[in-house]
Protein backbone atom coordinates (compact mmCIF):
# COMPACT_ATOMS: atom_id res chain seq x y z
CA UNK A 1 0.00 0.00 0.00
CA UNK A 2 2.39 2.39 1.00
CA UNK A 3 5.14 2.03 -2.11
CA UNK A 4 1.48 2.15 -4.22
CA UNK A 5 0.83 5.57 -2.49
CA UNK A 6 4.68 6.69 -2.98
CA UNK A 7 4.59 5.45 -6.94
CA UNK A 8 1.84 8.32 -7.32
CA UNK A 9 3.07 10.78 -5.69
CA UNK A 10 6.37 9.75 -8.24
CA UNK A 11 3.79 10.06 -10.84
CA UNK A 12 1.99 12.79 -10.33
CA UNK A 13 5.29 14.86 -8.97
CA UNK A 14 6.68 13.90 -12.86
CA UNK A 15 3.69 14.61 -14.97
CA UNK A 16 4.07 18.06 -12.70
CA UNK A 17 7.14 18.61 -13.63
CA UNK A 18 6.44 17.85 -17.58
CA UNK A 19 3.21 19.90 -17.67
CA UNK A 20 5.20 22.79 -16.26
CA UNK A 21 8.26 22.78 -19.15
CA UNK A 22 10.54 22.03 -16.33
CA UNK A 23 11.98 18.86 -17.75
CA UNK A 24 13.01 20.98 -20.75
CA UNK A 25 16.11 22.54 -19.28
CA UNK A 26 16.34 25.62 -21.60
CA UNK A 27 13.64 26.65 -20.09
CA UNK A 28 14.50 26.46 -16.78
CA UNK A 29 18.35 28.22 -17.42
CA UNK A 30 15.79 31.16 -19.30
CA UNK A 31 14.15 31.52 -15.92
CA UNK A 32 17.74 32.29 -14.24
CA UNK A 33 18.55 34.15 -17.26
CA UNK A 34 17.66 37.45 -15.58
CA UNK A 35 19.87 39.23 -17.74
CA UNK A 36 18.22 37.81 -21.32
CA UNK A 37 15.35 36.95 -22.69
CA UNK A 38 13.47 35.88 -19.16
CA UNK A 39 10.91 33.57 -19.09
CA UNK A 40 9.44 33.84 -15.93
CA UNK A 41 7.50 30.13 -15.98
CA UNK A 42 9.61 28.40 -13.09
CA UNK A 43 8.26 31.27 -10.81
CA UNK A 44 4.53 30.44 -11.27
CA UNK A 45 5.13 26.68 -10.87
CA UNK A 46 6.87 27.69 -7.47
CA UNK A 47 3.35 29.56 -7.28
CA UNK A 48 1.09 26.81 -8.26
CA UNK A 49 2.89 24.11 -5.92
CA UNK A 50 3.56 26.43 -2.68
CA UNK A 51 -0.07 27.23 -1.95
CA UNK A 52 -1.33 23.85 -2.49
CA UNK A 53 1.57 22.50 -0.02
CA UNK A 54 0.80 24.78 2.80
CA UNK A 55 -2.40 23.93 2.95
CA UNK A 56 -1.38 20.29 3.39
CA UNK A 57 1.86 21.49 6.14
CA UNK A 58 -1.34 23.02 7.66
CA UNK A 59 -3.51 19.79 7.74
CA UNK A 60 -0.37 17.87 8.60
CA UNK A 61 -0.08 20.12 11.65
CA UNK A 62 -3.22 19.82 13.21
CA UNK A 63 -4.01 15.96 12.67
CA UNK A 64 0.31 15.11 13.74
CA UNK A 65 -0.38 11.21 12.23
CA UNK A 66 -0.29 9.91 8.71
CA UNK A 67 -3.41 8.70 7.00
CA UNK A 68 -1.60 5.49 6.77
CA UNK A 69 -0.30 5.97 10.47
CA UNK A 70 3.08 6.91 10.78
CA UNK A 71 3.86 9.86 12.93
CA UNK A 72 4.26 13.04 10.59
CA UNK A 73 7.89 14.16 11.81
CA UNK A 74 8.69 17.07 9.73
CA UNK A 75 12.51 18.43 9.44
CA UNK A 76 14.05 21.52 11.16
CA UNK A 77 13.35 24.46 10.16
CA UNK A 78 15.61 27.10 12.19
CA UNK A 79 19.27 25.54 12.11
CA UNK A 80 21.19 27.78 9.87
CA UNK A 81 24.48 26.83 9.63
CA UNK A 82 27.40 26.92 7.32
CA UNK A 83 26.68 23.80 5.28
CA UNK A 84 23.08 24.51 4.74
CA UNK A 85 24.63 27.90 3.21
CA UNK A 86 27.50 26.49 1.24
CA UNK A 87 25.43 23.17 0.03
CA UNK A 88 22.73 25.47 -1.46
CA UNK A 89 25.51 27.77 -3.19
CA UNK A 90 27.19 24.88 -4.43
CA UNK A 91 23.57 23.13 -5.75
CA UNK A 92 22.86 26.73 -7.09
CA UNK A 93 26.18 26.82 -9.37
CA UNK A 94 25.34 22.83 -10.35
CA UNK A 95 21.23 23.85 -11.64
CA UNK A 96 22.73 27.25 -13.45
CA UNK A 97 25.71 25.08 -15.05
CA UNK A 98 23.26 22.66 -17.08
CA UNK A 99 19.47 23.93 -16.04
CA UNK A 100 19.03 20.21 -14.19
CA UNK A 101 18.03 19.41 -10.81
CA UNK A 102 17.29 16.12 -9.07
CA UNK A 103 13.37 15.95 -9.73
CA UNK A 104 13.82 16.47 -13.52
CA UNK A 105 17.06 14.39 -13.49
CA UNK A 106 15.12 11.62 -12.68
CA UNK A 107 12.30 12.21 -15.20
CA UNK A 108 14.48 13.07 -18.28
CA UNK A 109 16.00 9.62 -16.98
CA UNK A 110 12.42 8.36 -18.16
CA UNK A 111 12.77 9.91 -21.34
CA UNK A 112 15.83 7.69 -22.29
CA UNK A 113 17.83 10.96 -22.68
CA UNK A 114 21.35 10.32 -22.54
CA UNK A 115 22.27 13.37 -20.55
CA UNK A 116 19.63 12.06 -18.01
CA UNK A 117 21.86 9.13 -17.45
CA UNK A 118 25.22 11.06 -17.18
CA UNK A 119 23.60 14.07 -15.13
CA UNK A 120 22.00 11.09 -12.61
CA UNK A 121 25.09 9.40 -12.14
CA UNK A 122 26.95 12.46 -11.95
CA UNK A 123 24.28 13.48 -9.40
CA UNK A 124 24.81 9.94 -6.87
CA UNK A 125 28.90 10.20 -7.29
CA UNK A 126 28.34 13.63 -5.75
CA UNK A 127 26.15 12.40 -3.00
CA UNK A 128 28.14 9.66 -2.17
CA UNK A 129 31.47 11.84 -2.42
CA UNK A 130 29.92 14.23 0.11
CA UNK A 131 29.07 11.15 2.52
CA UNK A 132 32.71 10.00 1.98
CA UNK A 133 34.20 13.26 3.02
CA UNK A 134 31.80 15.37 5.31
CA UNK A 135 29.39 12.34 6.90
CA UNK A 136 30.32 11.83 10.29
CA UNK A 137 31.02 8.36 11.29
CA UNK A 138 29.60 6.53 13.68
CA UNK B 1 15.26 42.37 -18.41
CA UNK B 2 12.96 41.25 -21.09
CA UNK B 3 10.35 39.06 -20.92
CA UNK B 4 10.27 36.36 -23.29
CA UNK B 5 6.61 36.30 -23.74
CA UNK B 6 6.60 33.54 -26.59
CA UNK B 7 8.12 31.31 -24.14
CA UNK B 8 6.14 32.27 -21.13
CA UNK B 9 3.68 29.21 -20.51
CA UNK B 10 1.65 30.98 -17.49
CA UNK B 11 -1.35 27.93 -17.86
CA UNK B 12 0.87 25.16 -17.94
CA UNK B 13 3.47 26.17 -15.51
CA UNK B 14 0.79 26.99 -12.67
CA UNK B 15 -1.27 23.58 -13.58
CA UNK B 16 1.87 21.61 -13.44
CA UNK B 17 2.51 23.38 -10.13
CA UNK B 18 -0.46 22.23 -8.26
CA UNK B 19 -0.11 19.39 -9.68
CA UNK B 20 2.97 18.84 -8.20
CA UNK B 21 1.56 20.44 -4.89
CA UNK B 22 -0.78 17.86 -4.87
CA UNK B 23 1.94 15.08 -5.15
CA UNK B 24 3.65 17.05 -2.22
CA UNK B 25 0.26 16.70 -0.19
CA UNK B 26 -0.58 12.76 -0.55
CA UNK B 27 3.13 11.94 0.35
CA UNK B 28 2.72 14.21 3.53
CA UNK B 29 -0.28 13.51 4.72
CA UNK B 30 -0.46 9.64 4.00
CA UNK B 31 2.93 9.00 4.65
CA UNK B 32 3.97 11.50 6.69
CA UNK B 33 7.40 12.56 4.11
CA UNK B 34 8.61 15.57 2.81
CA UNK B 35 8.87 14.86 -0.99
CA UNK B 36 12.69 16.28 -1.09
CA UNK B 37 14.01 14.62 -4.37
CA UNK B 38 17.34 14.87 -3.15
CA UNK B 39 16.47 13.73 0.33
CA UNK B 40 14.64 10.44 -0.94
CA UNK B 41 17.38 9.72 -3.24
CA UNK B 42 20.15 10.59 -0.57
CA UNK B 43 18.51 8.31 1.93
CA UNK B 44 18.98 4.90 -0.50
CA UNK B 45 22.34 5.58 -0.43
CA UNK B 46 22.45 5.18 3.44
CA UNK B 47 19.68 2.63 3.60
CA UNK B 48 17.72 1.95 6.76
CA UNK B 49 15.36 -1.01 6.91
CA UNK B 50 11.73 -0.39 6.28
CA UNK B 51 12.94 2.84 4.68
CA UNK B 52 14.08 2.07 1.18
CA UNK B 53 11.02 0.67 -0.42
CA UNK B 54 8.95 3.73 -1.07
CA UNK B 55 11.72 5.66 -2.15
CA UNK B 56 12.24 2.72 -4.71
CA UNK B 57 8.54 3.27 -5.72
CA UNK B 58 8.43 6.97 -5.79
CA UNK B 59 11.67 7.34 -8.47
CA UNK B 60 9.88 4.63 -10.12
CA UNK B 61 6.87 6.76 -10.64
CA UNK B 62 8.97 10.26 -11.54
CA UNK B 63 10.86 7.47 -14.71
CA UNK B 64 7.72 6.48 -15.39
CA UNK B 65 5.80 9.84 -16.16
CA UNK B 66 7.09 10.37 -19.32
CA UNK B 67 6.43 6.99 -20.44
CA UNK B 68 2.56 7.52 -19.27
CA UNK B 69 2.56 10.98 -20.48
CA UNK B 70 3.91 10.15 -24.02
CA UNK B 71 0.79 7.61 -24.26
CA UNK B 72 -1.40 10.41 -24.39
CA UNK B 73 -0.05 13.35 -25.91
CA UNK B 74 3.44 13.89 -27.42
CA UNK B 75 5.97 14.65 -24.66
CA UNK B 76 7.23 18.91 -24.23
CA UNK B 77 10.55 19.07 -26.08
CA UNK B 78 13.51 18.70 -23.71
CA UNK B 79 16.43 21.06 -25.35
CA UNK B 80 20.18 19.91 -23.25
CA UNK B 81 22.79 22.69 -24.84
CA UNK B 82 25.07 21.11 -21.88
CA UNK B 83 28.03 18.32 -23.48
CA UNK B 84 29.00 15.42 -21.10
CA UNK B 85 31.78 17.39 -19.27
CA UNK B 86 29.31 19.96 -18.33
CA UNK B 87 26.91 17.46 -17.18
CA UNK B 88 29.28 15.58 -15.30
CA UNK B 89 30.56 18.56 -13.62
CA UNK B 90 26.73 19.84 -12.81
CA UNK B 91 25.93 16.92 -11.75
CA UNK B 92 28.69 16.25 -9.25
CA UNK B 93 27.54 20.14 -7.99
CA UNK B 94 24.04 19.30 -7.56
CA UNK B 95 24.72 15.71 -6.22
CA UNK B 96 27.10 17.20 -3.44
CA UNK B 97 25.41 20.47 -2.92
CA UNK B 98 21.76 18.87 -2.21
CA UNK B 99 23.32 16.83 0.01
CA UNK B 100 25.04 18.88 2.01
CA UNK B 101 22.86 21.88 2.15
CA UNK B 102 20.04 19.28 2.98
CA UNK B 103 17.48 19.74 0.16
CA UNK B 104 16.46 21.27 -3.40
CA UNK B 105 14.03 22.70 -5.30
CA UNK B 106 11.20 20.27 -3.90
CA UNK B 107 12.38 20.13 -0.80
CA UNK B 108 13.63 23.87 0.24
CA UNK B 109 11.83 25.73 -2.34
CA UNK B 110 8.31 23.93 -1.83
CA UNK B 111 8.17 22.26 0.47
CA UNK B 112 10.26 23.99 3.40
CA UNK B 113 8.66 27.67 1.75
CA UNK B 114 5.27 26.75 1.89
CA UNK B 115 5.91 25.87 6.08
CA UNK B 116 7.57 29.49 5.72
CA UNK B 117 10.94 27.50 7.45
CA UNK B 118 14.20 30.35 8.10
CA UNK B 119 15.92 27.33 6.85
CA UNK B 120 14.01 26.44 3.70
CA UNK B 121 13.85 30.73 3.09
CA UNK B 122 17.36 30.97 2.48
CA UNK B 123 18.62 27.88 1.58
CA UNK B 124 16.51 28.50 -1.78
CA UNK B 125 17.13 32.40 -2.01
CA UNK B 126 20.78 31.15 -1.85
CA UNK B 127 20.54 28.48 -4.98
CA UNK B 128 18.36 31.07 -6.84
CA UNK B 129 20.39 33.82 -6.17
CA UNK B 130 23.83 31.44 -7.00
CA UNK B 131 21.87 30.14 -10.35
CA UNK B 132 20.91 33.34 -11.24
CA UNK B 133 24.79 34.48 -10.89
CA UNK B 134 25.66 31.21 -12.89
CA UNK B 135 23.72 31.37 -15.76
CA UNK B 136 24.77 35.36 -15.79
CA UNK B 137 28.31 34.35 -16.03
CA UNK B 138 27.97 31.75 -18.48
CA UNK B 139 26.20 33.58 -21.38
CA UNK B 140 26.65 37.19 -20.58
CA UNK B 141 30.83 36.90 -19.31
CA UNK B 142 32.45 34.65 -19.94
CA UNK B 143 33.19 35.15 -24.23
CA UNK B 144 34.29 32.06 -26.34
Amino acid sequence: MSAIVSFIVGLAFGLGLIVAGMTDPAKVLAFLDLAGSWDPSLALVMGGAIPVSAVAFWMARKKGVSLLGRPIQLPDTRRIDWRLISGSALFGIGWGLAGICPGPALTLLGYGAWQGLVFVAAMIAGMILYGWLLERKT
Amino acid sequence: MAIDWSSFTPAGSIAGGVLIGLAVALLLLAKGRIAGVSGIVGGLLSPQRGNVAWRLAFIAGLLAAPLMYGLFAVLPESRIDAGWPLLLVAGLLVGFGTRLGSGCTSGHGVCGMSRLSPRSILATLTFMGFGFATVYVMRHLIVF
